[in-house]
């Protein structure tokens, strides 16, 4: 194998092809553009909808007439529950005043405390709030409720809440991947077609070259180059871009910005890195299609 | 089949290893009902120039094309110095056509390429490194009588000076078969002498050439082994009667021919 011949030889295609050359290579930019734009934004929602997952929680209320010895003890049943990751107390008179500066009319009217002592526990990961709350809460055959602890008057795990929440996110999520799939997979159609009217205004060239008994490897090098100098030239192209994009909008925006300050996003160095292997990987793709279908040596 | 009667076959080849191409029954057939060749079996030995003749249909080209196993036989077996060629996988073929040079009709050069890389591409194929190129070439340049036209395109060159380009190619390996596929079928007879006596001259070389022409006149005078096919089917196989004598050099050749035409 000799790089610097196989090289020269897909420069010279492209230079004669520069029309769909450019196409491809434009396709790949964008592509690339988009999933630089589209990652961050991603892990930004990701990063909110996690947020928001981590406010679900389950709430013991004790017993109206629960002692303070009683709670020290739900205290620590609670702590050796599992999944649990905190607990947080809210002794009736919090309770009370909270609510009543929510709603001050309807506490004036009731004239007396009728929260419970409850500790709002957080589980260690949203999909165990339903776990939790069976723990502490079992519901017999028989439809009487058999609490762990005669103190607690009930478990609530806000389920409806939960589920909005946890699907809520699900979807973002799946749409998220399906669109970035459905980018990608746009990409490598636009490579390989790109090498296939490469290939095809070459077939003479390729009927030459077997002729004279050329390898199969030897006829595809240049075509698969071709593919991958279009591929990372698009992808420096589109990395060039975006930083040029982050410096002049995003970086100005940032202190206002929360969401795109957000610290899980991934750092710029290894986005470029990350877009450029993608690109180079998408576009080795599209030439490698082609190259099976329509290069049958 | 009016030639039976003079009908000849050569005798076997005393030696096997003397024998290039060999074919025992082979047979093509394209589809249902067309008929590439039709048990053909003939064989030739090293060092022979031999002459495919008939019209167009007959089978000339199916033999160049099973030679260079672009083609496979329906039936039968080709051998090519003594190596079956069905026992050639696919993957080596291209390392068996480096040993077979292919020259056709319309020339097939590579338009966007020099003469030089033209004829230059076929060694780049083989792995040739540049230096050895550029030691070879200029010999090939010389025999095809192309040194001056070294870094001109094939669309500015005449007919016979592109056909001259692709016999360089096909003998720019030295391979020890050139088969030639209607060479001169695009040139008026001026220009084809000229591209028979390069023909000629490289098989005095030593090369074993296979040349299909329907230009009978051309190959009678050119006085050679002549196989004659008709509908896929040999219906003559002989020496010329010169054959054996003593052998003409290129130019006594090229005379005769030029004499002979008018």
């Amino acid at each position: 194998m000799r790089p610097g011949f196989f090289l020269k030889e897909s420069f010279r295609s492209i230079k004669r092809n520069a029309l769909p050359s450019f196409a491809a290579l434009a396709s790949v930019l964008v592509t690339t553009l988009v999933l630089g734009v589209f990652i961050p934004v991603v892990e930004a929602t990701n990063g909110a909808a996690n947020d928001v997952r981590g406010r679900v929680l389950v709430d013991v209320d004790m017993t109206t007439s629960a002692t303070p010895a009683e709670v020290a003890r739900v205290r620590g049943e609670l702590q050796r529950a599992p999944h649990v990751k905190s607990i947080q107390y809210v002794s009736k008179q919090q309770g009370y005043e909270t609510e009543k500066k929510h709603n001050p009319q309807a506490f004036a009217l009731i004239g007396y405390n009728p929260l419970p002592d409850i500790f709002r526990i957080t589980p260690d990961k949203p999909e165990n709030s339903a776990a939790v709350r069976k723990e502490l809460d079992q519901s017999s055959p028989l439809g009487t409720r058999l609490v762990t602890d005669p103190a607690i008057a009930a478990v609530q795990n806000r389920q409806a809440q939960t589920n909005q929440i946890l699907s809520a996110t699900r979807v973002i999520k799946i749409t998220m991947a399906l669109l970035a799939a459905l980018l990608v997979l746009a990409s490598i159609l636009l490579i390989s077609n790109t090498i296939r009217l490469s290939l095809f205004s070459r077939r003479r060239e390729v009927e030459v070259m077997k002729l004279v008994g050329a390898t199969d490897w030897f006829i595809r090098w240049p075509f698969v180059i071709e593919g991958v100098v279009l591929g990372a030239l698009g992808g420096v192209l589109a990395v060039l871009l975006l930083g040029i994009g982050k410096v002049a909008f995003l970086d100005p925006l940032a202190s206002d910005f929360a969401l795109i300050a957000a610290p899980q996003t991934i750092g710029f160095a290894l986005l470029a890195i990350l877009l450029l292997v993608a690109s180079i990987a998408v576009s080795a793709a599209g030439s490698s299609i082609s190259l099976r279908k329509f290069l049958r040596v | 089949m009016t030639s039976a009667g003079s009908r000849q076959l050569p005798p076997p080849p005393r030696d096997p290893r003397d024998t290039v191409v060999e074919f025992r029954g082979v047979s093509k057939l394209y589809g249902p009902g067309g008929i590439g060749l039709e048990r053909a079996t003939f064989a030739v030995r090293r060092q022979e120039m031999v002459f495919l003749v008939g019209p167009t249909g007959s089978g000339k080209s199916t033999i160049m094309r099973l030679l260079i196993k672009e083609l496979e036989p329906t039936d039968g077996r080709i051998r090519v110095a003594g190596r079956d060629l069905s026992e050639i996988e696919h993957k080596k073929v291209p390392y068996y056509r480096r040993n077979v040079g292919v020259v056709f009709q319309d020339f097939k050069l590579l338009p966007t390429r020099t003469v030089y890389d033209n004829i230059a591409y076929a060694l780049q194929v083989t792995g040739t490194s540049r230096k050895q190129i550029r030691a070879t070439l200029p010999d090939i340049l010389r025999l095809t009588g192309l040194s001056t036209k070294l870094h001109n395109y094939p669309h500015q060159l005449s007919g016979g000076e592109q056909q001259r380009v692709a016999v360089a190619r096909a003998f720019a390996a030295h391979p020890p078969l050139l088969l030639a596929d209607e060479p001169t079928g695009n040139l008026d007879p001026e220009t084809s002498i000229g591209i028979m006596q390069l023909l000629y001259r490289i098989n005095r070389a030593g090369t074993t050439v296979l040349v299909a022409s329907h230009d009978n006149e051309m190959v009678d005078r050119m006085r050679r082994r002549v196989i004659e096919l008709k509908r896929g089917r040999i219906v003559r196989d002989e020496a010329s009667g010169l054959y054996g004598a003593r052998e003409e050099n290129t130019d006594e050749l090229g005379e005769r021919l030029k004499r002979e035409a008018t």
